[in-house]
């Protein structure tokens, strides 16, 4: 780091806190906001994109799909999403080894041993030769599906919500100059679904900022790793040593999280305003009358 | 059978302290797996409850005073709202355990008195207030939304009947806030049940292995490597509270819709997930 940090412990006063604050550690503490920033900026449009499938699917003539698509957009409503996000990974962890193990392994070792589950060493998932790194996003690459599955099927409750609230006219009107099903959905039906949808996107965003922290439940090394990491009261050994400052350091993280709520209400005012406007609803019409 | 019988003994109010003191090792029946998360059920209805009913006074609080003109009352609300509307719960519950770690271990002096501390930084008291507060804000917000869209009408015929302060109020204005309130603050009570599970996966420690039902639900998943078992009878479970929360708002908003033509209409949860 900075030269004159070398020796901390002749450090006093502001300088050793700007050393402290830019020591090894803290840099990876910086980065890891990082990671909830990549988390959102993943899992927002894989979400989205499950979300409008789930919608599509309820929607869809065949029964089938449409009880798959059902049963997953009404999963979310009875069930706390922290049980998805602490089953979705072992699950998905596991049947990605089983499959592996089927290919790799001898078939003859089962892979339930009474309560364990063993794959042979060349299933394994990352296969343990592998470099850190490789652990850590495979981890991080879990949490990610498990939030995309839990977002998605929230997000389908609104995109389907938000279909349903087009007025029926004009997809009656659409029909009525002769396009197909398809032609509907695509030139009439999506295009006004937006400005339906957004709030429920508007809010469904603030829950996913809200729900990241959770990453530290799955193992991964995110923020909240890091403050407790920190600030645990570090002995004399250490090249900074203090007390129990881990309340700081939350504070800190807390002042994050307001930061970008706060931001993104902001800027979910401006979309909302752009897409109202025009738009045969309260809010259009009251864009209408400001106008004139 | 009979053995199912003697589990359920034993552990189906394991979380609370009663019955068997070791949790189960190995060879875990699907009987001990239900009783146990059951049991651990408990520990969720207990935050939710009484969170719920503290914060709904709180909320009424907090609203009016956020609709009130008075700056300064109308400033702590707004701040307060804004503050655990905007942080997760998760962060909340680290934040303020470590506020509460911090009080001084033997208690405080005030004019005499030592008032023990050590009691809140424990779930059953520390994990509630948090609870109540963050429910307490986000009701706040609706109850706030719901003060607002009252009808100028009714307003202008109380005043007309002469009506005015807490007469108008209590007649007026909050039945009917209530009553526009109502379908998101159901779905507040059912997220805050939800939220109930976020407790013993934070800073509050689980005393003595007594936690709430996904407490033990991680705890065989941990144990068996298997998920599919554990987490689907959680899944089972708050399906089931979920459904009872709906049913019991149901009976509310009935009564709070009654004097409306064709107010035996159910009410119809659609979760508009304003959490």
């Amino acid at each position: 780091m900075i030269a004159s940090c070398a020796d901390p412990k002749t450090l006093e006063g502001l300088t050793w806190l700007m050393c402290y604050l830019t020591s090894g550690k803290h840099v990876l503490f910086y980065l890891s906001f990082g990671t909830v920033l990549v988390l959102l900026a993943v899992t927002a449009p894989v979400a989205l994109l499950f979300g409008f499938g789930g919608a599509m699917a309820s929607r869809s003539r065949l029964a089938p799909l449409r009880w798959f698509g059902r049963i997953y957009t009404s999963m979310v409503r009875g069930v706390p999403d922290i049980i998805f996000f602490l089953f979705v990974p072992i699950a998905l962890d596991q049947a990605f080894e089983w499959l592996r193990a089927r290919l790799y392994c001898d078939p003859s070792v089962p892979i339930r041993q009474g309560n364990e589950f063993v794959v042979c060493t060349a299933a394994k998932l990352p296969l343990s030769s592998s470099p850190e790194w490789v652990h850590q996003t495979y981890g991080f690459a879990l949490a990610v599906i498990a939030f995309a599955i839990v977002f998605g099927a929230f997000a389908a409750n609104v995109l389907y919500g938000a279909m349903t609230a087009v007025p029926r006219a004009q997809l009656e009107t659409a029909e009525a100059y002769g396009m197909s099903p398809r032609q509907v959905n695509r030139r009439i039906l999506i295009p006004q679904m937006w400005t339906y949808a957004l709030p429920g996107l508007a809010n469904l965003w603030m829950i996913l900022i809200k729900a990241t922290p959770l990453l530290f439940v799955l193992g991964v090394e995110d923020i909240v790793y890091w403050a407790r990491e920190l600030g645990a009261s570090k002995t004399s050994a250490y090249s900074y040593p203090h007390g129990d400052w881990r309340i700081y350091y939350f504070l800190a993280i807390l002042a994050f999280y307001l930061l970008m709520t706060w931001g993104s209400e902001r800027i979910f005012d401006r979309i909302r305003r752009r897409l109202s406007s025009g738009q045969a609803t309260a809010a259009g019409e009251a864009m209408r009358k400001a106008a004139t | 059978m009979n053995q199912c019988l003697q589990t359920i003994q034993d552990y189906a109010l394991r979380s609370i302290g009663l019955g068997e003191w070791m949790l189960p090792r190995s060879d875990f029946t699907l009987c001990q797996q239900i009783t146990l998360i059951g049991s651990g059920l408990i520990w969720n209805l207990y935050f939710g409850v009484l969170a719920l009913f503290c914060g709904f006074f709180l909320a009424n609080a907090l609203a009016v005073a956020k609709i009130g003109r008075n700056p300064w009352l109308r400033k702590p609300a707004e701040w307060f709202i804004f503050v655990f509307r905007g942080s997760p719960l998760f962060i909340q519950f680290f934040l303020v355990y470590e506020a509460l770690v911090m009080l001084p271990r033997a208690g405080i002096d005030i004019l005499g008195l030592t008032i023990q501390t050590s009691w809140v930084t424990k779930a059953w008291a520390g994990a509630l207030l948090v609870l109540v507060l963050n429910t307490a804000a986000y009701s706040a917000e609706i109850f706030y939304g719901a003060l607002r869209n009252l009808p100028k009408g009714e307003l202008e015929a109380a005043d007309a009947y002469g009506m005015s302060g807490w007469s108008r109020y209590r007649r007026i204005v909050w039945p009917h806030a209530m009553r526009l309130a109502w379908p998101a603050y159901t779905n507040e009570a059912i997220f805050l049940f939800h939220a109930t599970t976020l407790v013993y996966f934070s800073s509050f420690p689980a005393f003595r292995q007594q936690g709430d039902s996904l407490y033990y639900a991680n705890y065989f998943a941990d144990k068996t490597f298997n998920p599919f078992v554990a987490y689907p009878i959680v899944a089972g479970y708050f399906i089931l509270v979920t459904l009872c929360l709906i049913a019991i708002f149901g009976i509310f908003n009935r009564r709070l819709n009654r004097h409306l033509p064709g107010a035996a209409t159910r009410l119809r949860y659609r979760p508009n997930l304003v959490r």
